[in-house]
């Protein structure tokens, strides 16, 4: 019997760290040690545990961590709940690597680079940021826009204060929506933030948040003068394959899972508002 | 070509002789319904044109078991619980549900492969049956497809007391050469009038000469705005049964089975016209009937076919049409979004 793309390949979680108060980010390895498959940033895996179900997750660590792969997944259903109790050492399902992934190594190539997160969206943005990093000689200069709901709800922030801001080259401009007790930062939400600091419109721009986040942002960073073109963005719709069969994650004639996640913003005004 | 032909009466012993060595399927009557049903001898096909189900169970069942996971502990074991599929044969599918197969594949054999379709595919020996007499509902000229000379492994023709097989693929020889003894070489005449008789009968049809070629004449976009679609979908009651006897639908879930033992993960059908198919936690990106409608015909109508060289996701046979308790239809709906010459 030849191998089949649904079977689940066993992972063993090694590290969880709690980003916020409903964010973990679980560190997982092949039993034997090492990664369970190679990824491009900005590709997916299905995550499964028996009784819980199984779940559709972008790979947050960057392709470039070579001994391990992390997830950094929100609690707001009974499979991430699951996820949310696990302890160390517990095996999970896992299968893909599946989608496109971001074309870090033709259309980013050289390029200025803007990301725009909004809360958890941070997450499928958070391994090609950290690629983009690790080739630093291979793109130009980096600006990161991240905003959440509150300085609690900020995703990687650990991360972001001690590695990403002190890095030459990159700038990180952070948001809340609402004044917070010890918060010196910018106060407001993401797309406003995104017009007030009005970027050269040469730059290619990478937007991931709730789709209402996604919308307004593109329609600011239009605005001040980006082809949609030079704007991408990764979607997240439903699924149960992860290779293009079962027919849900569809928009258009095509397939989430499959031809995306990511998407350039011209490819996405050519197809159905159905996201 | 080669053609062979029995006499009818003797058509039962060919049944018990290919049922000796593998599972054969007939189309029999069955509380009142046609229906694939594993050959017993003596059992009789079906007097009706066509099963009530598709045909599709045979390489893509409704339900079937993926694989088995455990958890003991912080454990995991995995176990693929397959074995390899034996070899079967379906007699008696008629030219619509032969080219739903070839639809089918494009699927689950396009990469990466459906092994678990795949393994069904090569094991199962297709022997078409062709269509005496085509009824109201029937459309499958409309995509090519012949109900007087249907696809397959191999083709059977029932012409008076007589009928007639040809073979056209190595799976099709082999299932006449394991019956060779009880047939005897004729000339393909006979099939030639038949199928000028059934061709003679889809004219008078009144869907016998429909053309969907109208829908190419512009774009998915287009399609997709069309606002004729709230007057189309205002009465769906959403009930799937569309998608359930649909030879070509083939969207499905994966779920799961605790046994108290261990998990039983399995797949079966869904339908894109239930509304927790594309629920998500932060929401649905198909909320309303109407768009749940709309992705059905539009799957079938245009992205299948922008995706597979204009191949139409239907293959005609009339099933929908039949089964809708609200009577709405492919045909209706194709009728109302194609663009014709005088619009």
């Amino acid at each position: 019997m030849t191998n089949e793309t649904l079977i689940p390949m066993i992972g063993v979680v090694t590290d969880i760290r709690r980003d916020t108060p409903d964010v973990k980010t679980f560190r997982v390895e092949a039993p034997e040690g090492g990664k369970v498959f190679e990824h491009i940033p900005g590709q997916c895996a299905m995550l499964s545990i028996p009784g819980a179900g199984e779940g559709m997750f972008s790979i947050t660590s960057s392709p470039t961590q070579k001994n391990y792969m992390e997830f950094s997944i929100k609690k707001c259903g009974c499979l991430t709940s699951w996820l949310h109790q696990m302890e160390v050492g517990q095996q999970i399902g896992i299968r893909g690597p599946y989608g496109n992934g971001f074309p870090v190594d033709t259309d980013f190539a050289g390029k200025d680079l803007l990301f725009i997160a909004g809360g958890i969206g941070l997450a499928p943005l958070h391994s090609v940021i950290n690629y983009c990093r690790d080739n630093r000689d291979r793109y130009g200069k980096i600006d990161i826009v991240y905003g959440s709901r509150s300085m609690d709800d900020l995703v990687d922030y650990q991360e972001i204060l001690d590695e990403w801001c002190k890095e030459d080259g990159i700038n990180v401009y952070l948001t809340i929506d609402r004044e917070q007790e010890g918060w010196d930062g910018h106060v407001g939400f993401v797309p406003n933030y995104v017009k007030e600091l009005g970027f050269d419109v040469n730059k290619t721009a990478v937007i991931c948040g709730p789709p209402i986040m996604i919308k307004f942002t593109l329609a600011g960073l239009v605005e001040l003068g980006f082809e949609k073109s030079n704007v991408y963005t990764t979607m997240e719709l439903r699924m149960k394959c992860g290779v293009g069969k079962c027919g849900r994650c569809n928009i258009g004639d095509k397939y989430v899972c499959k031809d995306g996640p990511v998407f350039r913003c011209d490819q996405l005004a050519e197809m159905p508002d159905e996201y | 070509m080669t053609y062979y032909k029995l006499p009818v009466s003797s058509l039962s012993a060919l049944f018990d002789r290919v049922a000796e060595k593998q599972t054969l399927y007939i189309p029999t009557d069955k509380d009142g319904h046609a229906v694939f049903a594993p050959y017993e001898s003596g059992m009789q096909l079906t007097k009706k044109l066509n099963t009530d189900r598709s045909a599709k169970d045979f390489f893509f069942p409704q339900t079937e078991n993926l694989y088995d996971i455990k958890m003991k502990g912080k454990q995991l074991t995995v176990e693929d619980t397959r074995e390899e599929c034996e070899d079967f044969t379906v007699f008696g599918v008629k030219g619509c549900d032969a080219r739903s197969f070839a639809i089918l594949d494009k699927v689950f054999l396009s990469d990466p492969v459906d092994t678990y379709y795949k393994n069904r595919r090569e094991h199962g020996t297709v022997v078409s049956l062709a269509c005496n007499r085509p009824e109201e509902t029937c459309f499958c000229r409309a995509f090519g497809i012949d109900a007087g000379d249907p696809e397959g492994d191999a083709t059977a023709w029932r012409i008076g007391d007589e009928m007639i097989f040809a073979a056209r693929t190595e799976k099709g020889e082999a299932f006449l050469s394991s019956v060779k003894d009880l047939l005897t070489e004729t000339d393909g005449a006979m099939v030639e009038s038949l199928k000028k008789a059934v061709a003679y009968i889809m004219d008078q049809l009144p869907l016998g000469n429909i053309s969907f070629e109208g829908m190419k004449q512009t774009d998915l976009m287009t399609h997709f705005k069309n606002e004729k679609w709230a007057g189309l979908s205002e009465s769906c009651l959403g009930c799937g049964t569309c998608t359930f006897v649909c030879p070509t639908c083939q969207c499905y879930d994966i779920r799961e089975f605790d046994t108290g033992k261990g998990v039983k993960k399995f797949r079966c059908w869904d339908s894109c016209m239930y509304s927790d198919f594309t629920l998500m936690a932060h929401g649905n990106s198909r909320n309303s009937q109407l768009e749940r409608f709309r992705q059905r015909f539009m799957h079938k109508l245009v992205y299948f076919p922008n995706n597979n060289g204009g191949e139409f996701g239907c293959v005609g046979c009339g099933r929908c049409l039949a089964k809708c308790p609200i009577q709405t239809n492919i045909v209706k709906v194709e009728k109302a979004l194609e663009v014709r010459s005088d619009d």
